[in-house]
């Protein structure tokens, strides 16, 4: 077994792993809910470990896919030929990035989960089930095991929001499902074109990826079938105009799941348009892109407009993230290095900092039971954790230099002005947007006069303080010392093809 | 030579059914779950020969029954599901008066029988005579709840429409065989293949007859009104073995039939079963919305699911041997994945509905706090129809549709995709009354019998290991697909040699 295959086994334990808990959790009695609680708490320290280990282990100036694990599964059967469909694993610059938020986020929210009293061993089997399909997604080097952990997690959503979720829960959990299924929908019917234009009997990724580089996978095919897999991703990352799902779940779904949802989860969509899009059609992409930005341009000023009218919390945030996966999905469409390597950036920046969010949205509404906006004023004065906190990620959304988003706004920034200088204007005028409706919220809530009402609501937990301090420093990290973060998520954006300089 | 012995396996499942209905007319007094047992066991031996014919050299009897891979593999699944059903029924039926369990139980392995000789026969005739007694032991066991109505409607309705059916299917094989002046498979494809002039329009038309026939029997629409009603009707167990068996066995004969005997005149009925797979999916899943009845529910997903499978039949017509290959191997191993979760969903059903006594979806109200294992048990099934991964539907159904898609195909494959999410609503609506609802009155758990316990799980592993590691039983069904097409190509090029 050669290094770089031992390494690989760890990616797999990142996958293993969760599901392991999950199991361990179905035979631990309903009863024990403390046990249930470090149970959790251990997976989700271990995972954010191994999740570091990938991240720094990843090396900038080794091969594209380092890491390998490589297992046949089903193959010279029917149509599979050779290699048909494996387990492969591995990890790029880009997934290494997308690993690491998904071990801090996934710790953060198993510590954000610990209040639930209600059935919480079930729940933390859904989200343990959740986490093992969003890391399978970042790390699958096959197509069918690609979407195989897509779907996977997208399926626990349903119960995890209807059964413990809040504000019209099972309307927001049926309109979420469905939205998302329906675009894994789309997806699918593009893994069978693509399979069946490629013509090699292989669900690998690599090969399948050569092909579309090499035209065997022509053109006009690419062409028809790159909208499939960008839309069918495009639901995930809230791309406008369907994005609706994404204020409306928020608003219903529990803390953790809120955390990993807006934080992990939709990333996953603008990863699929990376792996799906530009990687497999690539001819596909070069056309359409330039739709893909105005879609992405009108959601980021969109979402930042409609978040400054709202007065829910979760509404604020929700909105904030359709905006910020814009600027995400603009990054991607500039088809330039310096573009691209930002939209990686903003994925992990914006995962880092809603997940902030919600975790502070949910630390108040558990005691107040109410998220008007309106209702609350000089909360400084009882929870000042609470306010800097919150405030470090209304600073970090808004792009404050020495805090990620910052970072991540910057290249994206560039990127676009060098290929859309339009867009690019109007990009900052929706950061502009951004900074008028936290400092709002920061206004009305933060500082003014204390309602009496309000005045026995208790400061942030330990272990909510365990947890948000996690989210900060990674914020906090990326923000000043950006080049272990640029470098390896450049070292795979310059390969992509048709990626310009 | 008369090879007697290509029969021995059903042999031994008619003796049982012989010896169970025998113990019952002497032994009245018998404990009437004893006989459900025996059958299971009976069933197994069935299986246990069956497996004993796999990996043989084909032999035929007479011209009229092959004995290949392919006739194996239906063996072993009618083997595996009388057993299944069979166990179902031993609980259920206590609950239920007036039914002859003798008959009941000895019905249920001849229909079995039938299904070998439909996927076996490769003469018109036969296949009609498996297809009629399949279709006689059904008529009795829909209807064997003597004193309830609604069996009683439901098997009328099913007798009557079936009879038409079997009317057509029988006018079409006799203009077949007077266009072709033969009823064997392989001697009808070799004079259609000799013919000089085009083809006659009134094989064209028999050919049509036929599938409207055998579209009755598999519930494609729009030859599916009766399925609602008499899977609503029937004792549950019977529903199950309805929406598997019997389905199972109409592709059986419909495979067989037109990859050897029809495959020369493709361009003439392929397009037929592209649009039938369009309609029957569309029908059956925007149908299923608006049910209330847990049968019915899963009557009109079963017709989407045989909407899906139909596109096979479709691609078959759309390729050549490779492709028919593919297509048929996705078709066996879907069939694999559907029958597995139908069983598990039907036992859990059954353990749940002898508690409640309600077939209504809101009888289910509240499964996740007083039986979670149940509960468990049906969401999975209710995943695995409509797809998602972990679970046996999501593999077979991405090697079924993969399969059948060819650039003519491809269409309704993406229809296909888009009619899976439009089931995944209305099985959320289900799971939504077991998981997001508080039970009706006290939420007490209550005690699954054991067999049902058993099988559930059991059926839930099986679910879970083919969704997960599918290699087994797709290579078993290209194995099991490959006879059809060996002799397929050998036909062809036997033709095109002189």
């Amino acid at each position: 077994m050669t290094f770089d295959e031992g390494q690989g086994y760890v990616v797999l334990a990142t996958i293993l792993l969760p599901l392991a808990a999950a199991l361990i959790l179905i035979f631990t009695p309903g009863t024990q809910k403390m046990a249930v609680r470090y149970i959790s708490a251990v997976t989700g320290a271990i995972l954010a470990g191994l999740s570091i280990y990938i991240f720094v282990a990843y090396q900038v100036d080794g091969p594209q896919a380092q890491m390998n694990l490589n297992w046949a599964w089903v193959e010279n059967v029917a149509f599979l030929g050779p290699g048909g469909i494996s387990l492969r694993l591995a990890v790029d610059g880009i997934s290494a990035l997308l690993g690491l938020l998904t071990g801090v986020v996934a710790f953060a929210g198993a510590l954000a989960s610990w209040k639930i009293e209600y059935r919480n061993k079930d729940f933390y089997i859904l989200y343990w089930i959740l986490l093992a399909g969003v890391y399978g997604t970042f790390f699958a080097y096959d197509l069918f095991f690609f979407f195989f952990f897509y779907e996977l997690a997208v399926m626990p959503l349903y119960l995890l929001i209807g059964v413990w979720g809040s504000t019209r829960k099972e309307y927001g959990a049926a309109k979420l499902t469905l939205m998302l299924v329906g675009g894994s929908v789309l997806i699918w019917i593009g893994i069978f074109a693509t399979f069946h234009q490629a013509g090699i009997g292989t669900f690998d990724l690599p090969s399948l990826w050569a092909a579309g580089q090499d035209g065997t996978i022509s053109a006009a095919a690419q062409k028809a079938i790159f909208p499939l897999m960008v839309v069918g991703c495009g639901v995930l990352a809230a791309l406008w105009p369907l994005h609706t799902w994404s204020p409306d779940g928020h608003m219903s779904a529990p803390t953790a799941v809120s955390m990993v949802h807006a934080g992990v989860l939709m990333k996953l969509g603008a990863f699929g348009i990376i792996r799906l899009g530009i990687q497999l059609l690539p001819e596909g992409a070069e056309f359409w892109m330039p739709a893909l930005m105005v879609l992405g341009t009108v959601g980021a000023v969109y979402g930042a407009t409609a978040a400054l009218t709202q007065r829910d919390f979760k509404l604020i945030s929700g909105y904030s993230s359709v905006s910020h996966m814009g600027y995400v999905l603009m990054g991607l469409a500039t088809m330039n290095t310096i573009g691209i390597t930002g939209a990686v950036l903003q994925m992990f920046s914006h995962g880092v900092m809603t997940a902030l969010v919600f975790l502070m949205i949910g630390a108040l509404y558990d005691q107040a039971h109410t998220r008007d906006m309106k209702e609350f004023g000089g909360l400084a004065r009882v929870m000042p954790l609470w306010v800097i906190f919150y405030a470090i990620a209304g600073l970090a959304n808004v792009g404050l230099p020495g805090f990620s988003g910052f970072t991540a706004e910057f290249h994206i920034f560039v990127g676009t002005f060098r290929t859309y200088p339009v867009f690019g204007a109007l990009a900052i005028f929706a950061a502009a947007l951004a900074a008028a409706y936290m400092l709002r919220m920061f206004a009305t809530v933060f500082f003014g006069p204390l309602n009496p009402h309000w005045k026995d609501l208790k400061d942030l937990t330990p272990i909510e303080r365990l947890s948000g301090a996690m989210l900060i420093a990674s914020i906090v990290i990326m923000g000043v010392w950006w080049a272990p973060f640029t470098d390896r998520v450049g070292h795979t954006v310059t390969l992509l093809p048709g990626v310009t300089g | 030579m008369r090879d007697y012995a290509l029969f021995i396996p059903e042999y031994i499942a008619c003796g049982v059914a012989l010896l169970v209905i025998a113990l019952e007319l002497f032994a009245p007094r018998v404990r009437k779950d004893l006989l459900a047992y025996l059958t299971a066991l009976g069933a197994a031996a069935w299986f246990a020969a069956g497996l004993a014919f796999l990996d043989r050299d084909p032999a035929s009897y007479q011209g009229l029954f092959l004995s290949d891979d392919f006739t194996a593999f239906f063996r072993l699944l009618a083997a595996g599901v009388v057993a299944v059903v069979a166990l179902i029924s031993a609980e259920h039926l206590k609950r239920q008066r007036g039914i002859d369990q003798g008959e009941f139980y000895g019905l249920l392995l001849v229909a079995g029988s039938a299904t070998t000789i439909m996927a076996g026969a490769t003469e018109l005739l036969t296949a009609y005579l498996a297809l009629e007694i399949l279709s006689f032991s059904l008529y009795v066991l829909v209807g064997i709840l003597k004193r309830d109505l609604r069996s009683n409607e439901a098997s009328l309705k099913y007798i009557l429409l079936g009879a038409f059916s079997s009317a057509l299917f029988l006018y079409g094989l006799s203009l077949v065989y007077g266009a072709a002046g033969t009823t064997s498979y392989p001697g009808i494809a070799e004079a259609f293949a000799g013919r000089d002039a085009g083809l006659d329009p009134a094989v064209a038309v028999g050919m049509m007859l036929i599938l409207a026939g055998v579209g009755f029997k598999v519930s494609a629409a729009p030859f599916h009104m009766w399925a609602p009603d008499a899977y609503e009707g029937a004792p549950l167990p019977i529903t199950a073995f309805l929406s598997t068996l019997s389905k199972a066995a109409g592709f059986a004969l419909i495979l067989r039939l037109f990859s050897t005997a029809f495959v020369t005149d493709a361009e003439s009925w392929r397009w037929a079963f592209l649009a039938l797979a369009a309609i029957t999916m569309t029908v059956g899943n925007l149908i299923a919305i608006q049910q209330r009845n847990l049968k019915r529910l899963v009557a009109y997903s079963s017709i989407g699911q045989v909407g899906y499978m139909l596109i096979s039949i479709a691609a078959l017509g759309y390729g050549d041997a490779q492709v028919g290959l593919n297509a048929t191997s996705g078709l066996l191993v879907h069939l694999i994945g559907y029958i597995v979760t139908t069983l598990a969903l039907f036992s859990a059903l059954t353990a749940a509905v002898n508690r409640t006594g309600s077939e209504e979806i809101a009888g289910l109200r509240g499964l996740a706090e007083t039986q979670p294992f149940l509960a468990l048990v049906i969401t999975a099934s209710l995943f695995s129809f409509a797809g998602l991964p972990f679970f046996a539907g999501f593999t077979t159904k991405l090697f079924m549709l993969q399969g059948a898609t060819t650039s003519e195909t491809i269409w309704v494959v993406a229809l296909a995709v888009l009619n899976s999410f439009i089931s995944l609503y209305y099985y959320l609506m289900v799971i939504r009354q077991m998981y997001l609802f508080d039970p009706i009155g006290e939420a007490v758990r209550f005690r699954v019998q054991p067999v049902l316990w058993g099988l559930a799980a059991v059926l839930l592993l099986g679910i879970l290991l083919i969704g997960m590691y599918p290699g087994p039983a797709f290579e078993f069904s290209e194995q099991a697909a490959k006879p059809l097409f060996e002799t397929a190509s050998a036909a062809t090029a036997r033709v095109q040699a002189p």
